[in-house]
């Protein structure tokens, strides 16, 4: 009887907060789909009275949303796959390959990893600047193509690859980029998906440094293109929600599929050390 | 060259490898990062970025600016009320939402967890986007809502007092998903034996929360609580949408827009550099502080 009860108001806490999470997401596309200027009126309504899709069709046709979002499609599938690889060959080699000062520089590595990344914007503007990068995809894809955090991650995963097998095939005469690309990679696999995932949704999500390098409204990516629309469109509720559907879509969408790897890659980045 | 002829295949393979990485790392991250502390001595300005000619080095007229400026005072007082306010609240959501994940009596924990991680993904200027709305004092559903329970309107985004909380409230929605799982994964690693020992005992769920859970979760909470403190002293992009850059009166202006707005509104970049670079210090200060703390709490 106790047992029950508690698990009966368990259940009712566990509701009440999946529904005021997802609350505001439902919302969201709700409003997308009013007519204009129903989402702002008394009492404010939930579901539109009529669905229409309207705002969608204002966006691609007049504000241009389709080139924004293949900017930010572009710019997270190629910082993705350039910084997987990159993190994949450095995480490799720190963990199976002796060299010296190996230690050392990881340790290094490590130490600096919480350095607040927003100390670095101001020089790197003025560096981008300098070699012409600014409002150029280069500039958000060159700093994001090696992190700290997926160079560490790969080689956590990598430290458990056996010395053995790499032995066998130096023996069989094979080389070491052969090693890496036909032993390594595949062996990792699980973990690379993992960063390519968390690499992929924060390129998508990231606001400070693209809105400080992409000066070039031909170049914006969706969150700065909507911060920027934000500023005219005020007003028009169910236009913003729509330019919000289509930013937040992509990676919700993404991670629903994926969720099992992406789950995993924040338990490694938690609970080792 | 004899060096080089003497290294054997596999060091020549080894800088191969990490060669690149640690390039675009040192370039684009490390060395901005001292490049900082230097232009934070400069009066880098409009002028300079023009022509580099007129840089002057001015030693510490920034800092000493910087403590003689009481917008600096209000963005340093402000972002110390969100970490302060926002960081714990944050956590013990998040505790709460990993406890119930994580309890044997929840069933389809997976769909819950689901739900509780979604807004973790999402992309934060469209849900402050978002939250701009639901806010809103006349249309927005929040005060609807909280008129049912006869709450008169809060105009949360215009009213100083409101403002922040506003915020703190939307970075506790949008957090708290991501601190659950590492939480939850915590709390799955606690061997069962220590409940039975403690059930034996007669201890009830409270005791086994306080002299079981809490202690044996300590290690992954003062992660969490790190990470928390780390990303909450850079707070931007929240105040930057959800408040238009600040408002009402800065009373939401945070320290990293206040960087933001000098260095890339004003182009005082030597100024901005100087207000980085403390944030930096405070940063580095906190995370000491809470390690010692905790180092402090086992002994």
């Amino acid at each position: 009887m106790r047992k029950a009860l508690v698990s009966l108001g368990l259940h009712a806490a566990l509701v009440a907060g999946a529904v005021l999470t997802l609350l505001p997401l439902v919302w969201m596309v709700m409003a997308s789909l009013m007519p204009a200027g129903e989402a702002s009126s008394v009492p404010p309504p939930f579901f539109p009275s009529h669905v229409t899709f309207e705002h969608y069709r204002e966006l691609f046709v007049h504000l241009n949303i389709g080139r924004v979002f293949f900017n930010s499609a572009l710019l997270a599938v190629s910082v993705t796959v350039l910084s997987v690889l990159l993190n994949a060959m450095a995480g490799y080699a720190f963990a199976k390959l002796r060299f010296p000062g190996r230690s050392r520089i990881f340790g290094f590595l490590l130490g600096a990893l919480v350095l607040p990344s927003q100390v670095a914007i101001l020089p790197l503007f003025l560096l981008m600047r300098q070699l012409g990068l600014i409002s150029s995809y280069w500039g958000v894809i060159l700093p994001g193509m090696a992190t700290i955090f997926g160079i560490f991650l790969v080689r956590q995963y990598a430290l458990s690859i056996p010395d053995e097998l790499l032995d066998a095939a130096r023996i069989d005469g094979a080389s070491e980029v052969r090693i890496f690309a036909e032993i390594i990679m595949p062996l990792c696999r699980p973990i690379l998906v993992t960063l390519a995932i968390f690499t992929f949704l924060g390129t998508w999500n990231d606001f400070f440094w693209p809105l400080v390098v992409l000066t070039d409204d031909s170049k914006y990516t969706l969150p700065v293109a909507l911060a920027n629309l934000f500023g005219e469109h005020v007003q028009d509720t169910e236009l913003m929600m729509a330019g919000s559907v289509l930013t937040v879509m992509p990676v919700l969408l993404l991670f629903l599929l994926l969720q099992r790897h992406y789950v995993q890659g924040l338990l490694m980045g938690g609970l080792k050390e | 060259m004899a060096g080089e002829v003497k290294m054997s295949s596999e060091v020549r393979a080894a800088w191969l490898f990490v060669g690149p990485g640690l390039a675009i790392i040192f370039l684009f991250f490390l060395l901005p990062i001292a490049a900082a502390l230097l232009l934070s001595l400069t009066d880098f300005d409009l002028y300079a970025v023009a022509d580099w000619h007129n840089l002057r080095l001015v030693g510490f007229d920034n800092y000493l600016h910087l403590l003689r400026d009481s917008l600096f005072w209000k963005a340093m007082r402000n972002t110390f009320y969100f970490v302060l306010v926002g960081g714990p609240l944050t956590v013990v959501v998040s505790l709460a939402a990993a406890l119930m994940i994580q309890s044997r009596l929840t069933r389809f924990p997976g769909l819950f967890r689901t739900a509780f991680f979604a807004p973790a993904v999402t992309t934060l200027v469209a849900i402050a986007t978002v939250w701009r709305y639901l806010y809103h004092p006349n249309f927005g559903l929040l005060n609807h809502a909280l008129g049912w329970i006869g709450i008169a309107p809060i105009d949360w985004l215009g009213d100083t007092r409101w403002a922040m909380p506003a915020i703190i409230l939307l970075s506790i929605w949008k957090n708290f998903g991501a601190n659950m799982i590492i939480l939850a994964a915590g709390l799955q690693s606690i061997p069962e034996s220590l409940y039975e020992a403690a059930r034996l005992e007669g201890a009830g769920w409270w005791r086994q929360l306080r002299h079981v859970t809490l202690p044996m979760l300590a290690p992954t909470f003062l992660f969490v609580a790190v990470m928390t403190c780390i990303g909450y002293f850079q707070l931007f992009a929240e105040p930057f949408v959800l408040t238009r850059q600040g408002e009402p009166l800065n009373s939401t202006l945070s320290v990293a827009l206040l960087m933001y707005k000098e260095g890339f509104r004003f182009w005082h970049m030597g100024y901005a550099a100087a207000v980085a670079f403390v944030l930096f210090l405070v940063i580095l200060a906190a995370t000491t502080l809470q390690v010692r703390l905790a180092r402090r709490g086992e002994a």
